[in-house]
């Protein structure tokens, strides 16, 4: 049976799930922000949303058109200048849960957003960090969404822009780095976190109908597995009906079923 | 524009136009690409459409940043160009974080020898950038990255209003505006609207750059487009779409600075070339603040 929703309303609902609760959230736009918002709208009603362009306890009233929009100021709690939202917000604690994304992440949850290829002779030159480096570091704990495909799910980085674990195990500790690091990684097709010694990435879950075959396939490493793998509960009518009529009604991000 | 641009931006100049990913002052960029400077170090943490242009236009021949993208879009293909295969030109890159580049500002504007940032740990960002560096605090054992000041030779910044004497206010996306003013050694702001110094003062809590740093003031209504405006116009997302298909062709890229920057004289040209139709569109409708009393204390 073909699901009636599209795989990237499936990642948008288990992002928004992992932030049960939640009090603030540091956003992106695109797809994050339209996890987040469906938070708000569902299982975190005192979510608080943070965008680097300065703005604590948005509330947006359309698709925000990237990370400048205005829309993202109208009806915020404030408004500061980008030093005071990095300094006292970010640096100062007051992140929760951050969400980032990447060309490519590695076993232990580092990313590269910043180059494919040589640094000096790039084969593809990405968006560098913007403020992701300091979210990875400093956010008390992160959430990475990305697509599942072999190019993304490297063995080995060919930059690393944002630190995860670094080299897995405690290599994060001792080194002045305030947040724990990354919680869970959401993709198309699983959930992975990782919650083991060597702090590398583990299938957690998997979303209704996919099989453990597809996901492995799409990851450049022998991936660790879960000992009880579950099954993710698919989005319930009442998300699907806030995504589609409140946070995205032209399926700008979501995409729509043929 | 044509005077201040011709007075302050000269070849081989650092420049800045600021403000994050909105306020962005198209108007300016375009009178430097149609004044032909060449050689300019551009500054900007998002470099967006508007330095996609002039690099493409080959003024600059580096760029410092922190996020290189057509935001909410997808690639700035010029830049990626000049990168990757050095068209029209080989560019020098140098790029931070957001908080980096924050930090580089903040430091250039209060005259500090390096502004320190819980930032950069593991990364491979400071061994591509000396730039950055992990020193020793000296009251703690911990390492932590510092950036050292940038004091751009100029920076623009655009704004909803200000008085003939450049006491500017803006409301909405703050971002790094005050920093880089202060940080510049030259500044110009380009605003919506001159108002008499009474406005202005009637909320002082709402002015974020003082004309005594301000060296030129403009008039340049709609200087943004198509870039936002807080209260006066919406981003032209049509244009940030169109622009994705325009610049990954070298050819089509220069077509367009042709029709829309050499062959248009001034901005008040461009904006009748735009049409009425287009700005009307952009208009964002009402969202009025609330009064609040200062009072007399005569």
């Amino acid at each position: 049976m073909t699901p009636d929703y599209t795989s990237s309303e499936m990642m948008i609902v288990a992002a928004s799930r992992t932030l049960r609760g939640a009090r603030t959230v540091f956003v992106g736009v695109g797809l994050p922000n339209i996890a987040c918002n469906l938070a708000r709208h569902t299982i975190a009603p005192d979510l608080e949303l943070i965008y680097e362009s300065g703005v604590y306890g948005a509330q947006p009233a359309r698709l925000p058109l990237s990370i400048g929009d205005p829309t993202l100021v109208t009806g915020a709690l404030s408004v500061i200048p980008m030093g005071d939202l990095f300094g006292y917000y970010l640096q100062g604690g007051w992140v929760g849960a951050a969400l980032l994304g990447g060309a490519q992440i590695d076993r232990h949850g580092n990313l590269n957003t910043t180059v494919i290829g040589e640094y000096d002779s790039p084969k593809v030159r990405l968006p560098g960090s913007g403020g992701a480096c300091e979210i990875a570091i400093n956010a008390r704990s992160t959430l990475i969404i990305m697509r599942l495909s072999q190019r993304a799910f490297v063995e080995r980085l060919d930059f690393l822009t944002s630190p995860g674990y670094l080299e897995g195990g405690t290599s994060r500790a001792g080194r002045y780095m305030p947040g724990a690091g990354p919680m869970q990684v959401i993709t198309d097709k699983a959930l992975f976190s990782f919650f083991n010694d060597d702090r590398e990435m583990q299938i957690d879950a998997l979303y209704p109908g996919v099989s453990i075959d597809e996901v492995t396939a799409e990851i450049g490493w022998p991936i660790r597995q879960h000992e009880s793998i579950f099954e993710v509960d698919p989005p319930t009518d009442d998300e699907i009906r806030i995504i589609r009529t409140i946070l995205d009604p032209e399926g700008t991000v979501t995409g729509r079923l043929a | 524009m044509h005077d201040a641009i011709a007075e302050y931006v000269r070849d081989g100049l650092s420049v800045a136009i600021e403000g994050f990913t909105a306020f962005i002052c198209f108007a300016a960029g375009h009178e430097i690409i149609r004044q032909g400077r060449r050689n300019l170090t551009l500054i900007r943490m998002t470099p967006d459409l508007i330095y996609d242009q002039m690099i493409a236009a080959g003024v600059a021949s580096k760029l410092v940043f922190s996020y290189l993208g057509n935001p909410g879009v997808g690639s700035l293909h010029c830049v990626r160009r000049a990168i990757e295969k050095g068209i029209p030109a080989p560019l020098e890159i140098e790029e931070y974080s957001h908080y980096g580049m924050i930090g580089r500002y903040t430091a250039g504007a209060m005259k500090l020898p390096f502004f320190p940032l819980r930032s950069y740990t593991g990364s491979d960002l400071p061994r591509m950038n000396r730039q950055i560096s992990l020193v020793q605090s000296p009251y703690s054992e911990e390492r932590i990255a510092v950036v050292p000041p940038i004091n751009p030779d100029v920076a623009i910044i655009h704004a909803q209003r200000a008085d003939a004497e450049g006491n500017t206010q803006l409301w909405g996306l703050l971002g790094i505006q005050k920093e880089a003013a202060f940080a510049a050694r030259k500044v110009i702001v380009v605003v919506e609207e001159i108002v008499d110094q009474s406005i202005i003062r009637a909320d002082p809590n709402r002015t974020l750059i003082p004309g005594l740093i301000v060296n030129a003031v403009v008039h340049e209504p709609f200087g943004c487009h198509p870039s936002y405006v807080q209260g006066y116009y919406d981003r032209d997302n049509a244009f940030y779409l169109a622009w994705d298909g325009i610049s990954r062709d070298q050819q089509k890229t220069e077509d367009w600075l042709q029709e829309w920057v050499f062959d248009v004289k001034d901005r008040s040209a461009y904006l009748e070339k735009l049409g009425k139709d287009v700005l009307s569109r952009l208009d964002p409708g009402d969202a009025p603040t609330g009064s609040l009393n200062y009072g007399a204390y005569t």
